[in-house]
């Protein structure tokens, strides 16, 4: 594609913006539906318990209830949800109903759903129904749920393991013996869970007359739900609709099947009618997927120049009751494992994954999934062997990267990795830092006793995931991507992409791509998407995809739309079509300098066709689609920094500043890449400082509200300074990769690297996210204790994973 | 989260408040600035059966100098002593403060009287009121009745004030010019609840301390003044306060609540950096 | 009024200019009344529990919390939604900044931010870039990390006194 002074690479406005800051925004809630009956849920107050009776009695009489649902209306209209995925070894999944029968295994599962004319009633009317439970023992400890004689998370299981499996080779075992040097580091991840402000909604129309069920959703994949409910509630998938209006942020919690959501689908059914439903913060911080629950165990072997020879990790990874519908949630633990070493050379790696069920909320997709976990465990363990041979944490990375003439191969681990640039991206982050005069301010500021922490981290992130993943698995979920293009009367154009935006702009970077293709402004693009009646079946949003397949499939669309043009701008204008020049919304004739507007041109195709010369009926519009080819996954790579200073006396941390540059690919829209990669980042420092859902002993979420659980605010991040080098992909013609996950895979672990490196000449270090102040005050008086030599510090138990 | 139903009612006097309370009895409460009370009627927390509105009694005392004391009347919000010059001046302690008071827009409808009311361990207010010795007006249906602050934190939300009673005024005293005063708070986010807090009054005499109200909050059940603060700065000279001593022993005095934001060991190594740092401003700031 | 009501009050205030008079239960809180029964669904929830701020309306010119108010307490005042600044006109310039620098994704957050923006904007002297982050502090944002939305706040506080960013 043509270089020229066009629109792509330039940070234009996006078209959604001026609606939004008008307050006009559509999400679900604002949607008007009159008549629909409210839903407010009963939901498990017990972490594991057996559901003796439901007395709806009381309930049903109260003002404004229509009908009190039970799990056994649902019977006959609603299958259970039974996740799979043939290609990995893996028990039978348990099924999971709408509402719960006979057991609830997460406390906040769905009991009842009563459908009232107001929230309010339907609420007042959820505190009458009598639920009487009989407790179950219950497995919330990760670890624990390992053990043989565990509670089983879900009755009647054999165990609550749900995959074990082992990346790489027992060649590590050498490498480990022939090492000059070994490391190892233990990380526990607190769970997290996304919050997005939007909360989850959704709203479901089924007419019995028409046999028809509309679906208004805040979702990232409408044409999967449009699966899903297809095959759960028995109906043929043309008779199902899916509109994503605007969706208030997704993050990756948006990827899957509630049961919840499901049951309002199925109630629609049930009743006939409109049926709606908005999750409250409560409920989202008790039902949404969670994610991050992990504990890994990385060891790094090393020769005496300090060059990588193996990784070996431990990995397990805790999933609650249930895998979600349809797309499981095994990926955060998959890549925990198997990433680890990414950026790197090495001969050997070894990694084994456990992931196991607990009585705790589901987990699920979540920003990164697992990326941000391999990279943390993989950058702590490279810092902790730079301090272990006396070698700067730079320097170190520097001699052991994947070099950038490396293409296309297999790593040890197994992972297809593409071109890299990890070594510009060093150097642009280093000379952006100003990294030797960061360093010696911190050695001046340490004889003051104020501790500064400088870390740095590098990432290979997975993007653009093709149909390897779900594919395989035979889950329905589209790998692809589609756009549609029309020229219309009016000289504009409208697109419909399957590529679904939540506020990352990717509707713009298309009007961008499609807007260069065709010669006319972005303004002059008009690109609707979300709705399975409209667009082109393809994946949605997930896996940093948006522009690097969906901006492909626009491309390819737009240019299948250019040749028609031309080749009918050709017959009017009578000049071949490679002498055609299209700019400015029209045709110009190299040969005759006669000129026609596409406005013009589209008036003669739609509604003047008797002047054609030859006549005929010309096409001004067209549909492709682009699935990744012959890769996996387009892998794309960058590096963060980041200074801190800990207060010693009270444990905070604060975050001075933040540095990120990133290889993306081509650039489409550098203003929405660089917000992208900036909100990445400030949830990957959430996770590291204030994020955690902290569950009892009794697998009560005791911290589910905003003010509990703790989200970093405009207040606790300083400002984040991006750079880009762009080392275009040679896969696809537009040579974007994804961007959307890159912010947050790398942040946290150079935040984890910073502090470390702030409290190394304490002795001190810390072994689990998040880092409340008395954890950090925790690691110090730990050290203070035990510490004679300040450099090194503690190395893990590796059985404590095994325990 | 919907409130559960409740009734309404919106007197036209603080007199008539009180006997609304009384007459209703349990299940009725006071409905202020709301910013502690909705949420928990959001949550389900609490579901009074009368909510008694007093954002339009026309008996609310102003916010005023008058007489040697600062007067805050039960109408007056957080933001406006945040921004009057008034309070600045006379009450210096409340406009250091005032900045940690949750945000703006919360401030915008707060009350102080209602933070009295409430109580909160982490709250900003009560433990001013106990540094500065203010007094809390009550109002009940027979009349008004006055508690120091000293009297008037009890328990964990427990206080003096009778469930057929309103807050209806908090009285500062003064401050001299000779006086200094500090304030720290220690918190994960800013605007977020205190994990603890200091509030420091002290007064003068010549360039000596005669009295230091060094006060604790947040992470024990009610705000409390350090004995052992006022012990060891008595007339000691401003600027010669054996810091470190006093913040070890403020640090020991501390009895906190363990919960999720830290063990007691914890707290007490944060009062401590906290203490050392209010008596450093105590050490340079002047009214 | 003295007369204890639960199933509904009368409410009577002027919301973006236009008188209103509706009856409403004393549970409803301001936002969901103003979005439900006004269809003035700019102001958007998050929490309800008075933490994110994505409910802010400005009421008697004070910005507060949507959903820690109740409608009934309305009665007589001046209610102004993002709606109502925007048809103004009132910060034109603020929302031409946040669509030129994006600050904003998914547009949750933007009009609380745009209401706390408007009365940062209303000091006498122009806020220093820490000043805008401490204004901010109770308004959450997930997805842009809010450093476009302090560009763009910071960029108009210089503008209107003057100043070019």
């Amino acid at each position: 594609m043509t270089e020229s002074q066009g629109i792509m690479g330039k940070g234009v406005a996006r078209a959604d913006a001026r609606r939004l800051v008008a307050g006009a925004g559509c999400y679900v809630d604002d949607i008007g539906a009159p008549g629909a009956l409210h839903i407010a849920f009963v939901r498990s107050t017990h972490a594991h318990a057996a559901i003796l009776s439901v007395d709806t009695a009381a309930a049903a009489c109260m003002p404004g209830v229509v009908r009190v649902v039970c799990a056994g209306d649902l019977e006959g209209i609603c299958k259970p949800m039974q996740v799979a995925m043939p290609g990995l070894n893996m028990p039978t999944a348990s099924l999971q109903y709408p509402l719960a029968i006979d057991e609830v295994c997460w406390q906040g599962a769905p009991v009842a759903a009563i459908a009232a004319r107001s929230r309010e009633q339907a609420e007042d009317a959820a505190e009458h129904v009598l639920v009487e439970y009989e407790e179950l023992p219950a497995v919330v400890d990760a670890q624990q749920a390992l053990t043989p004689d565990s509670p089983r998370a879900v009755l009647g299981r054999e165990g609550n393991m749900a995959l074990d499996c082992t990346f790489g080779n027992v060649n590590v075992a050498a490498s480990f013996a022939a090492a000059a040097t070994v490391v190892e580091q233990r990380i526990v991840f607190d769970r997290q869970t996304g919050v997005s402000l939007e909360s989850r909604g959704i709203i479901a129309a089924f007419s019995p007359l028409s046999g028809e069920l509309t679906v208004h959703m805040s979702h990232q994949s409408p044409f999967q739900m449009r699966e899903v409910f297809s095959e759960l509630l028995n109906l043929p998938n043309h008779r199902v609709r899916v509109v994503c209006p605007d969706v208030g942020g997704a993050f990756g919690l948006k990827l899957h099947a509630y049961p919840d959501e499901v049951a309002v689908a199925a109630i629609a059914i049930l009743l006939g009618r409109t049926i709606r439903f908005q999750a409250d913060r409560l409920e989202s911080f008790l039902s949404d997927a969670h994610a991050r629950e992990a504990i890994g165990v990385a060891r790094l072997a090393l020769d005496s120049a300090g060059r990588f020879l193996a990784f070996d990790v431990e990995a397990l990874s805790g999933l609650g009751a249930y895998q979600p519908y349809p797309r499981g949630s095994v990926g955060e633990g998959l890549h925990m494992a198997q990433m680890v070493g990414a950026p790197y050379q090495f001969d050997n790696f070894r990694a084994r994954l456990r992931a196991v069920h607990q009585n705790k909320s589901p987990t699920g997709a979540y920003r990164g999934v697992g990326q941000p976990l391999a990279c943390t465990l993989t950058e702590t363990l490279v810092d902790r062997a730079a301090r272990a041979i006396g070698m700067d944490p730079a320097e170190l990375r520097r001699r052991n990267f994947l070099p950038a003439e490396h293409t296309s191969r297999t790593t040890p681990a197994g992972l297809e990795m593409g071109a890299v640039s990890l070594q510009p991206c060093l150097d642009t982050l280093l000379a952006m830092m100003q990294y030797e005069d960061l360093r010696r301010e911190q050695q001046r500021l340490r004889k003051q006793r104020v501790y500064r922490g400088i870390g740095i981290a590098s990432f290979i992130e997975m993007t653009a995931v093709g149909a390897a993943l779900y594919g395989a698995n035979q889950i329905a979920v589209a790998a692809q991507e589609g756009c549609s293009v029309r020229l219309e009367p009016s000289g504009t154009v409208l697109c419909h992409s399957s590529a679904t935006d939540q506020g990352q702009g990717v509707r713009t970077g298309i009007a961008q791509i499609v807007a260069q293709a065709l010669g006319i402004g972005a303004a002059d693009v008009t690109v609707r998407a979300g709705d399975t009646a409209s667009s082109p079946v393809g994946g949605g949003a997930w896996a940093s995809r948006g522009m690097a397949i969906g901006g492909q499939a626009a491309l390819l669309a737009a240019e299948e739309l250019r040749g028609k043009i031309l080749k009918l701008g050709a017959r009017i204008l009578k000049t071949p079509a490679e002498q055609i020049e299209l700019a400015d919304g029209g045709l110009r004739s190299a040969a005759n300098a006669r000129t026609l507007s596409l406005a013009e041109l589209a008036n003669i195709a739609y509604f003047r066709q008797h002047q054609l010369p030859g006549g005929g009926c010309p096409e001004l519009s067209a549909t492709r689609h682009y699935a990744p080819q012959g890769f996996p996954y387009l892998t794309a790579n960058g590096i963060q920094g980041c200074l801190v200073e800990v207060d010693i006396e009270t444990g905070m941390i604060g975050v001075l500043r933040l540095w990120v540059v990133h290889d993306c690919g081509r650039v489409v829209n550098p203003l929405l890449v660089d917000e992208q990669i900036r909100g990445g980042v400030a949830q990957g420092i959430g996770g590291v400082l204030y994020e955690h859902c902290e569950y009892s002993e009794s697998g009560q979420l005791s911290n589910g509200t905003l003010a509990d659980y703790l989200v970093p605010m405009a207040g606790e991040l300083p400002d984040i300074e991006v750079a880009h080098v762009a080392s275009v992909a040679a896969e696809t013609a537009l040579g974007a990769k994804g961007v959307g996950e890159a912010g947050t895979i790398g942040a946290g672990a150079a935040l984890w690297n910073a502090v470390n490196d702030a409290l190394a000449p304490l002795g001190a270090a810390m072994e689990q996210q998040p880092f409340s102040p008395d954890r950090v005050l925790r690691a110090l008086a730990v050290a203070a204790r035990t510490s004679t030599s300040p450099a090194l510090a503690p190395t893990a138990d590796i059985d404590s994973v095994n325990a | 989260m919907k409130p559960s139903a409740f009734e309404y009612l919106r007197p036209n006097s603080l007199i008539e408040a009180a006997a609304m309370l009384e007459e209703a009895g349990d299940g009725a409460q006071i409905l202020a600035g709301g910013q502690s009370l909705v949420p928990t009627l959001s949550l389900r927390l609490s579901s009074p059966t009368l909510l008694i509105d007093i954002n339009r009694v026309a008996d609310s005392a102003p916010l005023e100098h008058c007489d040697g004391v600062v007067r805050c009347g039960a109408r007056i919000r957080h933001v406006e002593l945040e921004r009057s010059t008034m309070v600045r001046q006379h009450a210096p302690l409340l406009a250091l403060a005032m900045p940690h008071v949750a945000h703006p827009a919360i401030r915008n409808r707060g009350t102080p009287c209602g933070s009295i009311a409430l109580a909160d361990p982490a709250a900003e207010i009560p433990a001013c009121a106990l540094a500065l010795n203010a007094d809390i007006v009550l109002q009940n249906s027979g009349g008004r009745r006055t508690v120091p602050a000293e009297k008037y934190f009890i328990g964990l939300y427990e206080t003096a004030r009778l469930s057929t009673e309103v807050v209806v005024e908090l009285r500062f005293p003064a401050a001299r010019s000779s006086d200094r005063f500090g304030f720290a708070e220690l918190s994960r986010r800013r605007g977020d609840f205190a994990i603890v807090g200091i509030a420091a009054a002290a007064q003068l005499e010549d360039n000596g301390i005669r009295s230091l109200r060094l006060v604790i909050f947040g992470c024990e059940p009610i705000p409390r003044v350090s004995a052992a603060a006022h012990a060891m700065a008595q007339g000691r000279e401003i600027g010669e306060l054996p810091i470190e001593e006093i913040a070890d022993a403020v640090a020991a005095e501390l009895d906190p609540m363990e919960n999720a934001q830290g063990d007691a060991a914890a707290k007490r190594q944060q009062a401590y950096a906290m203490a050392k740092r209010v008596m450093a401003q105590l050490n340079e700031r002047e009214v | 009024m003295s007369q204890a009501s639960k199933s509904s009050v009368d409410v009577a205030f002027v919301v973006n200019g236009s008188a209103i008079s509706e009856q409403v239960a004393p549970r409803i809180t301001l936002v969901d009344f103003l979005r439900q029964r006004l269809g003035l669904t700019g102001s958007h929830v998050g929490c309800e529990h008075g933490v994110c701020g994505a409910c802010h309306v400005r009421v008697d010119g004070q910005v507060l919390r949507g959903c820690l108010l109740l409608a009934v307490q309305a009665d007589g005042a001046e209610v102004q939604t993002i709606e109502g600044l925007s048809s103004s006109g009132e910060i034109a310039d603020l929302q031409e900044a946040f669509v030129r620098r994006n600050a904003m994704q998914c547009g949750f957050c933007t009009p609380g931010m745009l209401m706390i923006a408007a009365d940062i904007l209303a000091r006498r002297e122009v806020p220093s870039r820490e000043a805008i982050r401490d204004a901010l502090s109770g308004n959450y944002c997930r997805c842009t990390g809010y450093q476009s939305i302090v560009d763009a706040i910071e960029e108009v506080a210089l503008a209107r006194h003057g100043i070019a960013a």
